[in-house]
């Protein structure tokens, strides 16, 4: 296991590498947006493997709720924070984009507007996580989870409805695709997931090693409970 | 079936009977909301014209505050008494107790807005343009989405750090549809400009989602321990 | 295009400071674990 991880590392750091020089080398320049659209090439597969991870994240609580696994309250919790942080790219690149091309830093887009409230429904899911006592966290988080879920339809047809009503800049550009423009897309997203995988392997071996560390702390203070230290030993979820 | 419709009813008559007696939580929430209406006006003052247009937003957003406040306080007295823990080792159904709750804070939180109302079309000068009948089934559906989220996550929020805040951190995000749905409809209603049907049937769509979301999973949280 | 440039380096930015984070929280471990051994070897 420890061997394989500093070779895909490599691997994915080669390859995020290529498609960075794809995105601004090969990819063809855009008629209308010039040179800026290139950061198409890192908005999109942000917003996908975003997206992906929070797709996990609902299946492994939900599988939390019905086999009460810690793997799957494990997978719940790396999932929720690495997809945040991929959330936070979309955030960030988009009015990056949008300024220079529409004068606006924001603009209700579709994909935009859904990430805004994927970010903030996960972000107070980890805050949910490291503000309740940890007995019962993992519970209480896969409830919050399924909810987030089934907010998420509600919400893309409700953005979906305020534009028709109120006409707003597409971010991202509608339409058809250069198939050029699409292969470069599609490398990116290759290199962003597998770069994202090996986040998430790091974040589960660390969060496994931390819940390690605290049982053990635990037992320690319980079988010498007259040891002058005082241990203060994190709940796993903090980390 | 019929149990948990008594035992819903008992609960009810229970909160309303408390809360009418010491009527301390209603009287502080009264108040609350008329300073919430009188801050708002002193902040957006526009014109008629202007006013319809903002009119959604602004009263939902003064309605969503008073049901902060109210919704913060539905588990305070379980707590205090350890009625939670009786309850739970009790076989009584949890949804009974949870939809007591419910709808105890939708009947709280409709007085709150039937007081509100009133002033806001007085220092906003409202008017409905379009067809007015719709706006009490839009309050009584929002007002729903906001109160059954809001009582389940109030549950959830009891064993946390920082439970007055973590409520509305949790709330606030999920409910986000059905604020827009709020909002949009009231504007359309009070402008006639737009059809708030789509809004209305969106709003719906919300309540029946998370009722039976929030009856389905408040096992789970009464059980967490 | 600095907006292009500016995308792309706080892309990176945001990764590079989440998996700070993860370092860090390593290193901590790290520490505690190796506490905890010196404890256990201190009573042997």
């Amino acid at each position: 296991m420890k061997r394989v991880f500093p070779i895909l590392a490599v691997l994915t750091g080669v390859l995020l590498s290529y498609a960075l020089y794809e995105a601004l080398v090969v990819a063809p320049t855009e008629q209308t947006m010039g040179d800026v659209q290139r950061i198409f090439y890192y908005h999109v597969p942000s917003a996908w493997t975003a997206f992906i991870l929070f797709f996990i994240n609902f299946f492994a609580s939900i599988s939390y709720l019905i086999w009460r696994t810690t793997k799957a309250d494990i997978v719940a919790l790396v999932t929720a924070e690495v997809g945040v942080v991929f959330c936070t790219v979309v955030l960030v690149t988009g009015p990056i984009w949008a300024r220079p091309v529409w004068g606006i830093w924001w603009t209700w887009d579709l994909r935009l507007t859904l990430t805004l409230v994927l970010w903030l429904i996960y972000v107070s899911y980890l805050v949910l996580r490291r503000f309740s006592s940890s007995g019962q966290t993992p519970l209480l988080a896969a409830v919050l989870a399924v909810f987030g879920a089934l907010d998420v339809p509600l919400v893309y047809f409700s953005i979906w409805f305020f534009r028709t009503q109120h006409p707003q800049p597409v971010i991202g550009g509608g339409g058809s695709i250069d198939p050029r423009m699409l292969h470069v897309l599609l490398i990116n997203w290759l290199a962003f997931s597998c770069f994202a995988a090996l986040v998430c392997w790091s974040r589960y071996r660390l969060e496994v090693l931390r819940r390690k560390v605290d049982e053990t702390l635990a037992l320690e203070a319980l079988l010498e409970p007259r040891s002058s230290q005082t241990r203060t030993s994190r709940t796993g979820t903090a980390g | 079936m019929s149990t948990v419709a008594s035992l819903t009813r008992a609960t009810l008559a229970k909160d309303l009977r408390l809360e009418w007696r010491s009527k301390d939580a209603i009287n502080s929430m009264l108040f609350f909301s008329l300073l919430v209406v009188v801050i708002f006006s002193f902040s957006f003052d526009p014109t008629a014209e202007e006013s319809r247009h903002i009119a959604g937003g602004l009263v939902w957003v003064a309605f969503l505050f008073a049901a902060v406040v109210a919704l913060n306080q539905t588990w305070a007295r379980e707590m205090r008494n350890q009625v939670l823990d009786a309850y739970r080792v009790s076989p009584a159904p949890p949804n009974a107790l949870f939809l007591a709750k419910v709808i105890g804070n939708f009947i709280f939180v409709t007085v709150l807005q039937a007081l509100m109302t009133p002033l806001f079309i007085v220092f906003y000068n409202l008017r409905a343009l379009g067809p007015a009948y719709q706006l009490p089934i839009v309050a009584a559906l929002g007002t729903w989405a906001l109160v059954v989220n809001g009582t389940f996550f109030a549950a959830m929020s009891l064993r946390t750090r920082s439970r007055e805040i973590m409520l509305p951190l949790l709330l606030f995000p999920i409910s986000i549809p059905a604020l827009l749905a709020m909002v949009e409809a009231t504007g359309a209603i009070l402008t006639g400009e737009f059809s708030a049907r789509f809004w209305i049937v969106l709003l719906a769509a919300y309540d029946v989602v998370f009722t039976i979301a929030s009856l389905f999973l408040f096992g789970f949280v009464l059980q967490a321990e | 295009m600095t907006y292009l440039y500016a995308a792309y380096v706080a892309t990176w930015a945001i990764h590079i400071t989440y998996l700070g984070t993860l370092l860090r929280r390593y290193a901590r471990l790290r520490n505690e674990i190796a506490e905890f051994k010196g404890r256990i070897a201190e009573k042997n």
